[in-house]
């Protein structure tokens, strides 16, 4: 069936499931359910992580096909059918998100405490989503996990969020949510043609340009928002800053994935010359984005809506790097993906240390807490360097790969995105003096306690992740670089082949 | 040996950092002394290995990145150019960390501080032994890191914080085209490894990118890199705000080594630079502007630490016109010899600070000298050795430099000479303004300070002395290693000449009189200083008011930090605000919310429709019909 033997995909995407229905069926006293619900889900994202370490250590690395393909009929009338698999391009993202949402679940420890019981259950029903979206190899499995995903998402704003919650929550949902509409009326269109929804089949198939350009922007409607690109951002921070932390945490660190992913999972190989006809547009957009959310950033009070923005920036180097369609620069999309999604993760567990201690995100509120928090001072200063892409941490491959990929197409986009490395370190450092340097002048933060157990439980898997991965990033990019070469060269026989067209 | 002499300092840094709360301060401390001794001996038998028997050698450690046919690996390269830097670094990094066990012994966390410099000295060698542009890169941010928590040590101090911010950007502004110039290195060439690179050279001459040869791009790009990191024309001002951190972090990351290291990048590219002719004068222009640039700034300013460091900024500046006329091999020997000399006068100074109980202003010192005369005597051996007199390290370095300007036959060869010439005449006088102003005269503090002053400890001492033999003794024992006889042998290939131009041999054929007008200019330089502060000491008072203009023009440093607030940092933080309440609120966010708000007035309008009366109905059922009934009939 395939390498690992067993449907390891299902197994994977639905065990979460199965944490949930034990967490329904839990019956007594609330403090009881509520501490059975976290140590159930706790256990079950632990088990569904090793699990889906199986795919880190039996995925072929050499070959650029779809592995752990698993196939069921489903509508046969319809062509759909159940169909997953993944290939170096998603399969770091199922682990992704495997690997993030123990760690969400172990953060909410203790600043959750209504409504425990359904609060885990949306985790683990969003993990499910999550996953079940980066395996699906079917357009409409694809579509239903991609939407569904906003379900729990929007509950964990809209229960456990803050002041503005239902705002944000909203807004969150129309955004997205618009955009999705008319994806679906692309799958139909595509669907019509080609006569099935099986992704893999669909790469065979030749869309003619006028119909992929139509595509594309429908595409590209809801992937934008997803990602999210200038000028369709403003969703992000609001819904970070409502969010409570962890949720926070898989919302910069997985659901931002999803846009580009989509970008790179359907836009370029299925629509390669409306790709190529847009990219300059993406240009545009991304080092706008760089430029335009950097600055804004650097005018932000909220530590949140700080880290939002950077985050906006930082999906701006991908969307350039997924459009170079060079290997530099898809690999480079690719890494900074991961890297963004570890270390925006952990920046927000940073700030949710803070606020879990002093129940305010404003810059000015703080200052000085290295002297009293030292550990903590060090976990911020190494993950505001990686999100200051300092070699040596996570964040730097990824942007030099775009960077060098970006300059073979366009240098002065290069620049453009280059730009961040110095906005960058603006916004950042800003934040960092004005939180942990300075001398301390409230009595309240004089008694804070350095980070506990529990923290360093959390913090320390991504502190060895962002080293990892900025010393020895191989260990990643190899997992890409089979798929993408392929992604490149069939990229550039469709250009070729359509320009050929053309000359005739 | 080579692997050891790299990463004994971060199993130091580590030691000191992390174990540091459970060890305690002193065996903190004396542990990352030990690991940097450790890394010393290596690092001395590795130049001792690789420059003078001529084995030079590379570690591979580990792929790095693998991506298409971009590849590179985490490796040490140790060839002439590496392996010098490598001793001399951990050399003078071993004194610094032993004279900080002094300095900084009545601080409260001194394991962060010796962490930290442990760090530094293992980024450096990381940039200095890389063999390939992005390992360079990493230990060229990992310093510009390091540098930025040193400055800000003292964090709880805002004027601390804001030049460690300041620090990092204006760094990360030359990162920028650093990055960059990686991009178009690897564009050009499809690898950034040095030896590929090097190698390609010929074959990529008439390459040409954007309507400029990509060599000259490349050249101008590491170059403005360069400026950033080593305290250049333009990206300089955050050098003297760096003085902010502890003096041991001045003499050893804002003197001897870091601020080098745009040098060292200069010269490990010569095999491209030498290719880049107009790269080549933009550096020289720039290096010499620099020069005497800083040299006039450093003349009028009060903090003993900030006028030493105009002076590095203005010796580099030295350095790159030395590269940039081509004579990479005497811009290494400067490098060389001034980090001695630097890291003497700046300890020295720290030593005057801890004697003054912390007072900087030399207009608050004078009068110490016999209660301080080990840190006296040193004084001036550091300034005779800046200030080029013979038989000092500095002479034969400085001396070298001036000669291959005027021997390099060009108009900004010339130029480069004359700023050198009077930038040597202010360096020579502003030396001597300091340490007439800090050791004689009459007692300017206050009666309490000056019965503190007192003799450093030993610990502190014997760097000190160790430095002023290094002060002393490197020009004359080097020089022929560096760009004497031996020094085909010594660089062994390390750094490459254009044979068209041969600087080397131009230099032997340099006119007399430059040295002698060199030593000429120094010794009055000297002369004046001593005349003025010495013997006529209501002079500089009566020329700073009879020209109150240029006086304040120097005294603020050229207005660089105004203007650069007025062009960069002021709008940039209007338009930041602009983006977000206009940009993002008003008119990003207008237009959904509109909408939202479009949509619930909408419906409030219909629901007012629905008034329940049969009759209104009735109307509006018949106003339709009219309507459609006409359309219909007009429509035919």
């Amino acid at each position: 069936m395939n390498a690992a033997g067993f449907p390891i995909l299902s197994l994977v995407t639905f065990l979460p499931l199965l944490g949930v229905l034990v967490i329904l069926s839990v019956r007594g006293e609330e403090a009881v359910v509520a501490s059975n619900a976290r140590w159930t889900a706790l256990w079950t994202s632990l088990v569904t992580f090793a699990l889906s370490l199986v795919l880190w250590f039996q995925f072929d690395r050499n070959s650029p096909d779809f592995q752990f393909v698993e196939r069921l009929d489903w509508l046969p009338d319809y062509g759909v059918s159940y169909l997953m698999g993944v290939d170096g391009v998603s399969v770091l993202f199922v682990l992704l998100s495997t690997a993030l949402t123990p760690l969400c679940i172990l953060a909410s420890w203790e600043s959750v405490q209504n409504r425990v019981r359904e609060y885990m259950i949306a985790f683990l029903v969003l993990e499910t989503m999550m996953v079940g979206m980066f395996c699906a190899l079917d357009f409409m499995l694809f579509y239903i996990f991609f939407e569904a995903v906003l379900i729990p998402m929007f509950l964990i704003i809209g229960v456990w969020g803050g002041a503005r919650r239902v705002y944000a929550a909203y807004k969150f949902f129309l955004y997205t949510f618009l955009g999705s509409v008319l994806m679906l009326l692309a799958i139909i269109a595509i669907w019509y043609q080609s006569g099935t929804t099986s992704i893999p089949e669909i790469y065979e198939f030749d869309i003619p340009f006028a119909m992929q350009v139509w595509i594309f922007l429908a595409f590209f409607a809801s992937f934008a928002v997803k990602v999210p690109m200038w000028p369709v951002h403003t969703w992000l921070p609001d819904a970070h800053v409502e969010a409570p932390t962890a949720g926070s945490v898989i919302l910069a660190g997985v659901l931002l994935k999803m846009g580009a992913y989509g970008f790179l999972r359907f836009s370029v190989p299925m629509l390669p010359d409306a790709s190529q006809y847009f990219a300059p547009m993406i240009y545009v957009l991304s080092v706008v984005a760089v430029v335009y959310t950097s600055l804004v950033a650097l005018a932000q009070q909220d530590m949140k809506k700080l880290i939002a923005y950077s985050s906006v920036a930082h999906m701006g180097i991908v969307t350039l790097g997924i459009f170079t369609f060079n290997q530099q620069g898809i690999e480079g999309a690719l890494f900074t993906m991961l890297a963004h999604g570890v270390v925006s993760g952990a920046l927000f567990l940073c700030v949710g240390v803070l606020y879990d201690r002093e129940h305010t995100r404003e810059i000015a509120r703080y200052g000085g807490v290295a002297k009293i928090m030292p550990a903590y001072a060090l976990v911020f200063m190494l993950f505001t360097m990686a999100s200051v892409a300092l070699p040596g941490t996570a964040g730097f491959p990824g942007e030099f790969l775009v960077i060098v990929g970006a300059w073979a197409v366009n240098p002065w986009v290069a620049l453009g995105a280059a730009t961040g490395m110095v906005l960058g370190a603006c916004y950042m450092l800003r934040l960092y003096r004005g939180v942990a340097f300075g001398r301390i002048t409230r009595d309240d933060l004089k008694r804070l306690l350095d980070l506990s157990p529990r923290e360093y439980a959390v913090f320390s898997p991504l502190i060895v992740l962002t080293l990892w991965m900025g010393v020895y990033p191989q260990s990643f990019l190899s997992f890409f670089s089979a798929t993408v070469a392929q992604l490149v060269a069939q990229h550039q026989a469709a250009i070729s082949a359509a320009s050929r067209f053309a000359g005739l | 040996m080579f692997v050891g002499a790299v990463f004994f300092p971060l199993l130091g840094a580590c030691v000191s950092g992390f174990l540091g709360r459970w060890l305690g301060d002193r065996v903190a401390m004396w542990s990352t002394v030990f690991f940097m001794a450790l890394a010393a001996i290596c690092g001395l038998l590795a130049f001792w290995q690789v420059a003078l028997s001529g084995q030079p050698q590379t570690v591979v450690l580990f792929t790095w990145m693998q991506v298409g046919e971009l590849s590179f690996s985490w490796s040490l390269r140790y060839d002439t150019l590496a392996a010098v830097m490598v001793g001399m670094v951990t050399l003078i990094s071993t004194l610094i960390h032993l004279y900080s066990v002094g300095y900084m012994s009545h601080d409260a966390t001194p394991s962060r501080f010796f962490a930290y410099l442990s760090l530094f000295t293992f980024m450096m060698l990381m940039l200095v032994t890389a063999d390939n542009l992005v390992q360079l890169f990493f230990g060229w941010e990992g310093v510009g890191l390091a540098s930025y928590l040193l400055i800000g040590y003292w964090y709880e101090k805002d004027s601390a914080n804001a030049a460690a911010m300041k620090a990092f950007i204006v760094n990360r502004v030359g990162d920028l085209f650093f990055m960059l110039g990686m991009a178009l290195t690897f564009f050009t060439f499809g690898s950034l490894e040095f030896d590929a690179i090097f190698g390609a050279v010929q074959d990529h001459v008439n390459d040409v990118f954007l309507g400029i040869p990509s060599l000259e791009l490349i050249g101008v790009l590491l170059f403005l890199g360069a400026c950033g990191k080593s305290a250049q024309l333009g990206l300089h001002t955050w050098l003297p705000d760096a003085m902010e951190g502890p003096t041991p972090v001045s003499a050893l990351i804002h003197a001897a080594t870091m601020v080098t290291a745009g040098v060292f990048l200069i010269c490990r590219m010569s095999p491209v630079m030498e290719f880049a002719p107009v790269a080549l004068a933009i550096v020289t222009v720039v290096g010499a502007s620099t020069a005497l640039f800083a040299a006039t700034i450093g003349c009028v300013q009060n903090d003993i630490k900030r006028i030493i460091a105009y002076s590095t900024c203005s010796q580099l500046g030295y350095m790159f016109f030395a590269a940039g006329v081509g004579l990479y091999q005497a811009a290494m020997f400067h490098l060389f010899t001034h980090a001695f000399f630097k890291a003497l006068l700046f300890l020295g100074a720290g030593s005057v600070i801890h004697a003054m109980s912390d007072e900087q202003d030399i207009r608050k010192m004078g009068g110490i000298w016999k209660k301080i005369p080990v840190t006296y005597a040193v004084m001036w051996i550091g300034s005779l050795a800046l200030a080029g007199i013979p038989f000092f390290a500095g002479y034969y370095s400085k001396d070298a430099i001036l000669e291959g300007a005027v021997a390099a036959g060009t108009g900004v060869g010339m130029y480069a000479f004359v700023c050198g010439a009077v930038a040597a005449f202010l360096t020579a006088f502003y030396s001597w303004r300091l340490l007439i102003l800090t050791f004689h005269g009459k007692p300017r503090a206050d009666h309490h300070t000056m019965e503190h002053v007192h003799e450093s400890p030993l610990v502190m001492l014997v760097p000190l002395l160790l430095l002023s033999v290094g002060a002393i003794t490197t020009g004359f024992v080097f020089a022929p290693y560096f760009i004497g006889d031996a020094a085909t042998a010594f660089w062994n290939g390390a750094i490459y000449n254009l044979p068209a131009k041969d600087m080397m041999e131009a230099l032997h054929h340099a006119p007399h009189w430059v040295p002698t007008l060199a030593k000429t200019v120094a010794i009055s330089g000297i002369l004046l200083a001593i005349l003025i502060y010495g013997f006529l000491p209501h002079i500089p008072g009566r020329v700073a008011a009879a020209a109150p203009g240029p006086y304040r023009f120097l005294l603020n440093k050229w207005y660089f930090d105004e203007l650069y607030d007025r062009i960069f940092v002021q709008p940039a933080r209007r338009l930041a605000v602009q983006l977000w309440q206009v940009g993002d609120a008003r008119i990003i966010d207008g237009m959904p919310n509109g909408a939202a708000a479009l949509a619930a007035g909408a419906s409030r309008g219909t629901v007012r429709l629905q008034t329940g009366k049969v009759a209104s109905y009735a109307f509006a059922m018949i106003i339709g019909l009219v309507v459609f009934v006409t359309l219909f009939l007009t429509g035919r």
